[in-house]
């Protein structure tokens, strides 16, 4: 392979037999056990995933909240210290540059984390729209990222962490020590669990890495790679750069407007959003669902009468559903639940309905 | 079964002849390159294949593809247990993982296929 990026964990995983595959310029686990495996650890016990290839910013100083007020959708006037909210970059024409977790870590500090596929374009962008003066840094090759996910990730994190774990809520973040080393722990995540994203120098990410693997042997806890990160995203319903998302699709075909604030004032993309929703129609994010034993997969057909009224974005096989699941731009009239559609695979037509989304809801 | 005795084709199937009847499945190599099966469909008893022809798909996470007959005859069996547990494929191509039998029509087909060393030695194609 050529010049890929490997995390501080790479020799660990390919150690313990995964699978390696090329993501966004990394060397990353693709697979350990194997995906519905793997899917199964994290929705019934916990997963641990190395994600240290995401890419994380801060933006600090008197300027900050400004500065990110007019880059992002959301309104970060609302956040309060130790929260983390889920928002949009926007481009000038209204579509998704990326979305992202921001974490507010003090007064005027914040904690950008964005998908490793985009980290250089964001920010460019977000240096570029920087007239506001506020201080713009780059950590992502210095901090690793370990996410514990599952039912009983809470359990497997008290064990190790110097801290009541129990007290970071939903969309919190504190910080703490794990095996010694000082960490950032945010109850966040991206599979549909119960869970916590660890963020800490890339020096000390392999001792916490060992001592969550050990602390979770008695709740058997298993490394997890890319391919089931993805189909446990797909269950859960989230969205994904380069799929649901892209530079030309609007939060409003994304469903995504309740990430987007226009009452905080001025911010990129503000006037061609509204301007999208003002004109509604146009395709819109819908889940699908197979009847057929087929994966509907990206990039093929959805029709109905032989007629294309949409396009798949994202499709895998749900092994906690037993069947092909998908997200799919349709046009508005078809994207209502229930509707019976095919999806074009190959030389295979196969039965299809519209159905709501997540696929997937923890109880 | 003895995989080292089975006829080898191209496309990554096996067959296994015993009398008239062959027994197909896929290769080692051909499970590995597909990864995790999620699904196989198979084709129902009585239907007629000829050499080349597609009896039914496959398909795991990572693609999906036809299953190609690599001798001509009637289906008289197919693996049922497939449809409940695909994985059969992955774990046990050569034996739990067998997909169709058929009643040959034309047995001097066999002869064109390959022997177990062969396919081993022969470079493989996607």
């Amino acid at each position: 392979m050529g010049d890929y990026m490997r995390t501080p964990l790479y020799e660990d995983h390919v150690r313990r037999g995964a699978k390696i595959t090329e993501y966004a310029g990394w060397e990353m686990p693709l697979q350990y056990a194997g995906i519905a495996r793997e899917v199964e650890v994290v929705r019934k016990k916990v997963g641990l995933f190395d994600i240290s290839h995401m890419g994380e910013f801060t933006v600090s100083g008197p300027n900050a909240l400004d500065l990110l007020q007019y880059v992002t959708t959301n309104d970060i006037s609302k956040l309060d210290i130790s929260r983390a909210q889920y928002t949009l970059l926007c481009n000038e024409n209204g579509g998704v540059i990326d979305d992202l977790i921001i974490y507010r870590l003090a007064e005027q500090h914040y904690l950008l984390i964005v998908n490793a596929a985009n980290e250089k374009k964001d920010f460019d962008w977000i240096s570029g729209h920087n007239s506001f003066g506020a201080k713009l840094e780059n950590h992502s090759a210095y901090i690793a990222l370990i996410a514990v996910q599952g039912p009983l990730a809470e359990r497997t994190l008290q064990d190790v962490a110097k801290m009541n774990v129990e007290e970071i809520g939903r969309f919190q973040i504190a910080i703490t020590k794990i095996a010694g080393q000082w960490c950032q722990v945010a109850r966040t995540g991206y599979t549909g669990e119960d869970g916590f994203e660890v963020l800490s120098d890339v020096n000390d990410c392999a001792d916490i890495w060992n001592a969550l693997l050990t602390s979770g042997e008695q709740y058997g806890v298993k490394p997890i790679g890319l391919g089931a990160r993805d189909v446990l995203r797909l269950e859960a319903g989230l969205p994904l750069y380069g799929h649901e998302l892209t530079d030309e699709t609007s939060p409003v075909a994304a469903r995504l407007m309740w990430v987007v604030k226009p009452a905080k004032g001025d911010f990129i993309g503000k006037a061609a959003i509204l301007q999208a929703k003002e004109n509604g129609g146009g395709r819109k994010l819908a889940g699908i669902e197979a009847i057929d034993r087929c994966i509907p997969r990206h990039g093929c057909d959805v029709t109905v009468d032989g007629k294309a009224v949409g396009t798949i974005t994202s499709g895998t096989f749900s092994p906690t559903l037993g069947k092909g699941i998908a997200m799919a731009y349709l046009d508005a009239d078809m994207a209502a639940v229930d509707m019976a559609v095919e999806v074009t695979t190959g030389a295979r037509t196969c039965a299809c309905r519209v159905v709501s989304t997540p696929f997937y809801k923890r109880t | 079964m003895d995989p080292s005795k089975f006829k080898y084709s191209k496309t990554h199937e096996w067959v296994n002849a015993e009398d008239d009847t062959a027994t197909i499945g896929i290769t080692e190599y051909a499970q590995s390159e597909l990864g995790e099966i999620v699904f196989v469909e198979l084709p129902e008893i009585g239907i007629s294949f000829s050499k080349g022809d597609a009896f039914g798909t496959i398909e795991s996470y990572k693609t999906v593809s036809d299953l190609i007959t690599p001798i001509s005859g009637e289906v008289v069996e197919i693996n049922a247990e497939l449809a409940e547990s695909p994985e059969f494929v992955n774990e046990s191509p050569y034996e739990k993982g067998w997909m169709i039998k058929l009643k040959m029509t034309k047995l001097a087909e066999l002869d064109e296929l390959m022997t177990a060393q062969q396919y081993e030695n022969a470079p493989k194609e996607h």
